[in-house]
Formats: C-alpha cells, sequence, structure tokens
C-alpha cells in the first residue's frame, strides 16, 4: 500500500527541513521525503499543494477521563476528537477514577486505546499512590504498563520530601516527572489570575507566585537529583524565567504551554463565562507576552492542549462552582495557527517542533520527524481553511470552549496514523 | 438628561454618568412619595418583583420590596434557605421557575461574583444585581451617592475615604467605580491583607494609615467588618483592627469640618465605628436607609421603560 | 450575552400626545395680549363661582399648567388683594399610557407646599384634549389629601376627549382634527406667549 503526499510545504523541525515536494509512504512507514518523488501506479495521491505536511502532531497533556468520568470524555470520544483535532499521539493524565497509579489501570488505558484503534495514547502515571502526595507509585510497574511519564496531574505535590523522593526513584526508569506546579495553600479558592482584573471583577485571585514557587522548588530539586523535570502547563513570566536559567545551567527541565495561555487574558472574565475558567487561570497580558517570547526562542519545548472536557452541569452554573478547564483537543492547532502563526508572532517552524520533536523528546517517544523508516504518523495542515467554532459540533463530549464562535483560520486538512488517514476535513474518516 | 436603557442592572461599570445622574435625579421626587401621608403611586401596576437573596440581608431585601410596593408593583420574595435550593435545585432551575411564574423583574443577591449576569444571561427578566460576591452592590453605591450629593450638593471633585476591609467589599468596588465618573479622588485605607492587588490601577489613592487618609477628605464611607475575616488569617484581632482603623471623632479632626459620615450597615459599634461618631450629626448613616428606598424606587421605574 | 437595548430617553413630559417633530406651524390662534385677556377673565370667573377666594389654591400641572397657575393665582390675588397658593404637580407616576415598548418619561417633583385637605383646588394645565392627564391630575392630587372640591381651569379646550372630563374654566375653545396639535408656549420656558395650531408634515 503506497501514498504519495504530493505538493505540500513539507516541514520536519527534526531535520530542518522546510520545503515544497512529496512524502511517500509505504506500508505505514515514510518511505522517502523529496522535491519531486514519482511513484508507480499502484500508489494513491494525495494534492497538498497549499497545505504543511508535517510529522504527526503529538499532544502530551490530555485528559481522557475514563476510567470513571466517562459522562465527560471517554477513551474513544477523546481520541476521535484528538484525531480531528490533528493529533496522532497523545498522552493522557492519570486523575481519573480509579487513579492511573497502578499497572491495571495503565493496562485498561491502552487496551482502551488500542481497541479504538486511531490514535497512539501513552497514559502517563500517577507519581504518589491516589495522587495523595504521600507514597510514590510502583513506577516500575507503571513502565511495563506502557506509561512514559509519571504526574499528579490535576493537583501539586506539595510536600517536598516526597517530590525529591518521586524524583530520585523515577531516574531509574529514565521518566519524565511531569509537575503540575501549585502551591495549594497561595491558589486555595481561587477563581482566576490575581490581578487588576481579579480585583475589578471581585474574584478571589490565584497568584502567579502561587505557580512560580514551586517551579522554582521542583527545578532545585532536579538540580539536586539529577533527574528529568517537565513543568505542564507553564503560564508565568517567572516560571518561563526560572526554567530558562534552570536550561543554562544543565538542569534537565522541560516545559510546556497551552493554546489558551498564548491567546487568552485574564480580562476575558469580564462576563463571567465558565468556559474561560481553567487552572492554571488565564494570565494577565504581560505573561501571555513572555509567554510566547518564550515559545518563539525555544525556552518552551512544546504545545500541549491540557485538554480538559467536562460534562455541562459543572459549567453552567454559578462562576465559582464551574470546574476548571477547556475542552481543547479540536481547537488547539487552528487557534495557534490563528492568533500565533497568520500574525507573525510564531514561525511556522517552531510551532510544528512543539508539537512534535518537542514532547517526543520529552516523553522518549520514537515519532515526531518525517525520517525516512519511521511510523507514517502525518498531520497536514491547511493554513487557508477557516471555520466558525461550534463546540456542539465536537468529537468530544466536553463543549466547554472558550473560542465558541469564534473564526479559525488554520485547520488540520487530514491527520494519518501508520500510513492511515483517520480524520478528513474536520470528520473523521 | 438621559438614561440608557438596558435589560439588566448588573454593575455600575455599565452606567455613563449621564444614567447615573438621571437615577439621582429621579429619586428626588420619589423620596417625597415615600416620605409623604400616602407612600404609594400606581405606576408600576400589575408588575411583579421577586427578590431572591442567597445571602442574608434583610435591610437590602426589604428596601428593595418596599421600593417596590410604594410603586404599586406585586413584590414577592423567595425564601432560599426554605427553598428548593436547600435541596440541591440548580440556579438555573430556580431562575426559570421564577420566570415561569409571571416575574418582570429578579432582584439578585449572591456570595459569588458574577452570578447575576449568569442570571442575566438566562432570563427574560429584568435583572438586578444587589449584591455579588466581592463584585458589586450598584444599588448600595447609588443611594450612598445621592446621599453625598443632597448633603454637599454637588459630586464633583470630592475627596472621599473608604476604610476597612475593600479587598471583600463589593460596596467599595460599587462606590469606587461610581464617584470616579465624578472626578472624586478616592482613597482606600485599610489593613495591607485587605487591600486588594493592583487596587492604585482602578485609580485611588492606597492608604495604610487611617490620618493620613482622612486628612482634608469630604466624606468617609466606612465598611462593615466581616468579623470572620479575622479566623481566616487577615487581621491578627479585632482590637488591633480597630485601635488602627475605628473612625473616631479624634481621627476625623484631620478631614474637613463639615465631613459626611457613611456606613452601609448593619455597624459594629466600636469595631469600624465609634458609636458617638454614628450618632452624631455628620452621620448620615439612617437617611442613607430612607434614600436607599428612593433611589430603589427610582432605578425600577427607569428600569421598567424599554426601547420602543 | 447580555442582551442591552439602548434607547436614549426623552423628556416627553411636556407634550400632550404627539412627539414635536415633523410639524410644521399652521395658524396663531392666541398672541400675548389674547392669553392675558383670557387668564385675567378666567380669574374673574373663579373669583364669582367660588363666591371669593376663601380655601382656594391653584395648583398647576407640569410643565405649561406650571407657569399658567403662577399666572391665575396672582391675577386672583391681584383683584381680591390677597395671596393665593399655588403649587405644581408632576403626573409622570399616575400616567396610564407607561409601557415597557418606550423609554421612561422624566419624573420631575410635585411641589404642594401646603395642606390641600378641605381645599377648593383649581387645577390648571395648557390644552385640554383626551382628558388623561387631568384624570391623573386628580389621582395625583388626591394622593397628597382630601380637597373639598376641585376644578379644572384650561387655556385651550381642544375637544376629542376619551374620558369624561370638562373643564370649569376654559380660555379658548378651539375645534381642531387629530391630526393637528396645539403647543401652548409660555414665556418662562419657551421665551414667548403664545398659541399655536400646528399640523403633522
Amino acid at each position: 500500500m503506497k501514498l504519495l503526499i504530493k505538493g505540500g510545504r513539507i516541514i520536519d523541525p527534526a531535520n530542518n527541513l522546510d520545503m515544497t515536494g512529496d512524502v511517500l509512504i509505504e506500508d505505514g512507514l515514510i518511505k522517502a521525503v523529496a522535491p519531486a518523488i514519482t511513484a508507480g501506479d499502484d500508489a494513491e495521491v494525495m494534492d497538498a499543494a497549499g497545505l504543511i505536511v508535517c510529522p504527526g502532531f503529538i499532544d502530551m497533556h490530555v485528559h481522557l477521563r475514563e476510567p470513571g468520568f466517562e459522562y465527560k470524555e471517554t477513551i474513544a470520544t477523546g481520541v476521535r476528537a484528538a484525531a480531528v483535532g490533528g493529533f496522532t499521539t497523545v498522552s493522557c493524565m492519570p486523575n481519573t477514577d480509579p487513579v492511573c497509579d497502578n499497572r491495571a489501570v495503565a493496562s485498561f488505558v491502552v487496551e482502551a486505546a488500542r481497541r479504538e484503534g486511531l490514535v497512539n495514547v501513552h497514559p502517563i502515571g500517577c507519581i504518589t499512590k491516589g495522587q495523595q502526595g504521600q507514597e510514590i507509585t510502583e513506577m516500575a510497574a507503571l513502565v511495563e504498563a506502557g506509561c512514559v511519564g509519571i504526574s499528579d496531574d490535576g493537583k501539586p505535590v506539595m510536600n517536598a520530601e516526597v517530590m525529591r523522593r518521586a524524583l530520585e526513584y523515577a531516574l531509574m526508569f529514565k521518566l519524565p516527572v511531569v509537575s503540575h506546579c501549585e502551591d495549594a495553600n497561595l491558589s486555595e479558592g481561587g477563581q482566576m489570575h490575581e490581578g487588576y482584573y481579579s480585583t475589578l471583577y471581585g474574584l478571589k485571585g490565584i497568584p502567579a507566585v502561587a505557580e512560580e514557587s514551586m517551579v522554582a522548588r521542583d527545578i532545585m530539586l532536579t538540580r539536586m537529583t539529577g533527574s528529568r523535570l517537565h513543568i505542564a502547563h507553564i503560564s508565568t513570566r517567572e516560571s518561563l524565567e526560572l526554567v530558562r536559567k534552570a536550561k543554562e545551567s544543565g538542569i534537565n527541565v522541560s516545559c510546556e504551554v497551552t493554546p489558551h495561555h498564548l491567546t487568552l487574558t485574564d480580562k476575558e472574565l469580564a462576563e463571567y463565562d465558565t468556559d474561560y475558567k481553567v487552572n492554571p487561570p488565564l494570565r494577565s497580558l504581560e505573561h501571555v507576552e513572555a509567554l510566547i517570547a518564550g515559545l518563539r526562542d525555544g525556552t518552551i519545548d512544546c504545545l500541549a492542549s491540557d485538554h480538559a472536557p467536562h460534562e455541562k452541569e459543572v459549567k453552567d452554573c454559578e462562576f465559582n462552582l464551574a470546574a476548571f478547564g477547556i475542552s481543547g483537543l479540536e481547537t488547539a492547532v487552528p487557534v495557534v495557527f490563528t492568533h500565533l502563526v497568520a500574525t507573525g508572532k510564531v514561525d511556522v517552524n517552531t510551532v510544528v517542533k512543539a508539537w512534535t520533536v518537542g514532547p517526543a523528546r520529552v516523553l522518549g517517544l520514537d515519532r515526531g520527524t518525517l525520517t525516512p523508516g519511521k511510523v507514517a504518523d502525518i498531520t497536514i495542515i491547511d493554513p487557508n481553511e477557516s471555520r466558525r467554532v461550534d463546540p456542539q459540533q465536537f468529537y468530544s463530549k466536553g463543549k466547554n470552549n472558550p473560542y465558541k464562535g469564534m473564526n479559525l483560520k488554520g485547520w488540520p486538512y487530514a491527520t494519518l496514523v501508520n500510513g492511515r488517514v483517520i480524520a478528513w476535513k474536520g470528520q473523521l474518516v | 438628561m438621559v438614561f440608557t436603557h438596558r435589560k439588566d442592572l448588573l454593575g455600575l461599570a455599565d452606567l455613563s454618568r449621564d444614567d447615573i445622574d438621571t437615577i439621582l435625579d429621579t429619586a428626588v421626587p420619589m423620596k417625597d412619595v415615600l416620605t409623604r401621608d400616602i407612600k404609594k403611586v400606581p405606576t408600576l401596576r400589575g408588575k411583579v418583583i421577586c427578590t431572591v437573596f442567597y445571602e442574608n440581608s434583610t435591610r437590602t431585601r426589604t428596601s428593595f420590596e418596599l421600593a417596590g410596593k410604594y410603586l404599586s408593583a406585586d413584590t414577592v420574595n423567595l425564601a432560599v434557605s426554605t427553598s428548593s435550593v436547600q435541596k440541591g435545585e440548580s440556579l438555573k432551575d430556580t431562575i426559570k421557575t421564577i420566570e415561569a411564574m409571571g416575574t418582570d423583574v429578579m432582584i439578585i443577591r449572591h456570595s459569588m461574583s458574577g452570578t447575576p449576569h449568569y442570571v442575566a444571561r438566562n432570563t427574560h427578566m429584568r435583572v438586578i444585581n444587589a449584591g455579588d460576591g466581592a463584585h458589586e452592590h450598584p444599588t448600595q453605591a447609588l443611594l450612598d451617592m445621592y446621599s453625598i450629593r443632597e448633603k454637599k450638593g454637588s459630586l464633583e471633585g470630592l475627596k472621599v475615604a473608604i476604610v476597612g476591609d475593600i479587598e471583600h467589599s463589593r460596596v467599595a468596588r460599587s462606590n469606587i467605580i461610581g464617584l470616579s465618573k465624578y472626578g472624586c479622588e478616592i482613597r482606600v485605607v485599610g489593613p495591607a491583607t485587605l487591600l486588594p492587588a493592583e487596587i492604585e490601577a482602578l485609580g485611588v489613592k492606597k492608604y495604610y494609615d487611617v490620618e493620613e487618609a482622612l486628612d482634608g477628605v469630604d466624606v468617609v464611607n466606612v465598611l462593615r467588618l466581616q468579623l470572620e475575616r479575622q479566623k481566616k488569617g487577615l487581621f491578627p484581632s479585632i482590637s488591633e483592627y480597630s485601635q488602627r482603623f475605628c473612625i473616631t471623632h479624634k481621627r476625623l479632626s484631620v478631614a474637613k469640618k463639615d465631613v459626611l459620615v457613611l456606613h452601609p450597615g448593619p455597624m459594629n459599634r466600636g469595631v469600624e465605628i465609634d458609636s458617638r461618631v454614628a450618632e452624631s450629626a455628620i452621620s448620615v448613616v439612617n437617611e442613607q436607609v430612607t434614600n436607599g428606598v428612593a433611589v430603589r424606587m427610582a432605578l425600577l421605574y427607569l428600569m421598567m421603560g424599554g426601547a420602543a | 450575552m447580555r442582551s442591552t437595548l439602548f434607547l436614549h430617553g426623552v423628556d416627553l413630559s411636556y407634550c400632550k400626545g404627539v412627539l414635536r417633530v415633523g410639524l410644521i406651524e399652521k395658524k396663531k390662534i392666541m398672541d400675548e395680549t389674547a392669553m392675558r385677556r383670557a387668564i385675567t377673565r378666567i380669574a374673574h370667573e373663579v373669583i364669582e363661582r367660588n363666591k371669593g377666594v376663601k380655601d382656594l389654591v391653584v395648583v398647576g400641572i407640569r410643565r405649561r399648567g406650571g407657569p399658567l397657575a403662577e399666572r391665575l393665582a396672582a391675577k386672583i390675588g391681584e383683584i381680591e388683594g390677597v395671596v393665593i397658593p399655588v403649587g405644581l404637580l408632576d403626573i409622570t407616576l399616575y400616567r396610564d399610557d407607561l409601557t415597557a415598548l418606550g423609554p421612561q418619561p422624566l419624573v420631575h417633583r410635585t411641589e404642594v407646599g401646603f395642606d390641600i385637605n378641605g381645599k377648593k383646588v383649581v387645577l390648571v394645565d395648557d390644552v385640554l384634549y383626551t382628558g388623561r392627564t387631568v384624570r391623573a391630575a386628580m389621582d395625583a392630587l388626591t394622593d397628597l389629601g382630601r380637597p373639598r372640591s376641585i376644578q379644572l381651569a384650561v387655556l385651550v379646550d381642544r375637544g376629542h376627549r376619551e374620558l369624561p372630563i370638562k373643564a370649569d374654566f376654559v380660555g379658548k375653545n378651539v375645534p381642531t382634527s387629530s391630526r393637528e396639535t396645539v403647543s401652548v408656549r409660555v414665556q418662562e420656558i419657551d421665551g414667548i406667549d403664545e398659541v399655536v395650531i400646528e399640523e403633522k408634515t
């Protein structure tokens, strides 16, 4: 089985490649990448003129909610949302019910995703048993079951001693420790970023330092232990500065940023629309600008959606009672292309890198490139496709998305996993 | 005079200075009505006003109810503590129920900021915010402004000090937003732990020293101290608070001679305000209550008009 | 999203049912002299009807009834050598045409600084038309107390009554069509004393 993707702009940051040309896929693997490939009559041809052909996008931070919260999302609906959103690989967070802190739950996730057969799903296991922040998990078992990282995402590990031991223990498996940095005492009861707008809107603030103090702590612990730290959903200027300095001094730290933290500010909460309620909160403009600069200069390694689908009832209510989170898998790509690429704020190569080789390196995945011989996971973007966001049309069960009603430009055109087209122009194949 | 008609009143941030002038001007004849023998005009005959208070406040609720009654509207109160809210009914269902009973205006008080916005989005009823969390309490600020204007003749360029827990005070926010439209110099003073982030960006001056803040002011608006804040560790003790911030005649000696003292009530005498100040001629605490009814009558009347 | 219905309120309290837009002046029916004579005559009729001025008070309906009431009271006082109390009534809160469809007319103060209980009240307005304003004025008045009697004096009666109301004292009867508008202008508000008939364009 052969497929020739013809005449697209091929961007493969792992190979420093940005050219117009063809990609030939054979038996699920990349066969060749060249300016002009002549394939035999047995090859199907896809015309990619005007499109951007990239290695398959990896979203290393999603919540698929299963097991336990199937009314928010299931692995089946989540992988469909990922596929139409342009993602070929996702890694899912362990804060399910039960949490993914043991071999059985991790195996369940892997098996359920395998049955769906759409995108690659790699679970992230818990740092601590029950995400209680007390005892570290059986990481050997988690790795054997397929976990590619550990995180107590949704909650911080408040106890520094526990975090230290987790970092040390994870070292044995070269597991990245994905840290949700939030000092729970400083953020308690908070509803939005603390600043001018929290004062104006009368909502309890979550100060930037609630994140920054934990980023600093975890970097110090990583320096001490020599482990691998990944900061999840980084959202403030000082956090970024800490990561930058840590990288300069050779500490093994990486970080990710969400499309919403790059494109929305705390001002947007004027109407108390709970679709804008997210943790970490939407920050003020100076933080947003710093994050964009951080993505541009490579301090930020990855883009990640922090896809957090919720059922209607926990969003359609009083602001303080509403759940945190944005169902972002299906808008992540067009949001970034509309607000960062088309505006010239971030180069498209940088964006593709942060969605491919960036997360592949963090998670140790042999993906994220179009190098011949590698698995043919490919994301094709139509930078000129313009569409209005209608969450009711989402494949995800979570309709909680702040970009609702907005026109976005630059949508996934096709998603290919193992050389097979799984999504096409916003629809599953 | 103009009044920009809108479906809801969610905060003073939504009103222009002209709108506020019109409300305050309309409150003058309304005050005449409520101070005469027959305290009733037929204006809002057949209209139904429902007060829904998720936080206790006999005074604001009664004020709205009487304002409605003086205008001949039918007013009912949804007693939240005894209603199905306690059985876990969602706010949205409660709104739909009140709407289905033919209510024209819903007046809502809620402990969570932004809840009136949520209500307004989900109903055809007119919605008036009677206080939401630490966000706004527009009618309290309007009655404060009415009381100041009545005594001072004008609001233009006055120096106003707001004293106490600014962080959690919707009264403070609405006063700051409203008075700013009249070029007032607004000062906020309180313990550092009760002054919110970037408060100065709202165009106010921040003080920790009460004498400094009161120097030369025309008006002092004393906020009620929620005593439970102490348990949250936001200030060490009530006695230290009152030693530093209680408004006494001695402290007021640096203010203008004709200084006016306001308090939204209910007062913690001896904590944030000295009894002798509260009962003196410079205090307008009781007039504030009367003016509150007049201002709410004006607002109900003006909001009942609509657009053709 | 919050629904906002923008419309600017206008002061309609001086209009008698018809907005003052798109009108052309058709005919002047009274000038300053005619108005003065009419008020003088009404003053004499009021004194005659009430057999003097005992317990007599004059109350004008805002806006143009106000200056006319002042003049009538002054004239009566001048004839009888006494001071006749004058009050001002704002009837906005008693109108029967307030709807959710239009902006609310602005409310002004009612200024009746005397007790009307047991008084003979002469209510003064500029134009008597449908009678609805007078109905509202009587309601407003009785909410202030229980007068012994209410009499009605108007500068112009233009007909087209919709309620069983009749003026006791009339400056001038003017037959009109409903397309027409009668505008009374007074020095104190308009800078001129005159009554004109206008027609919608």
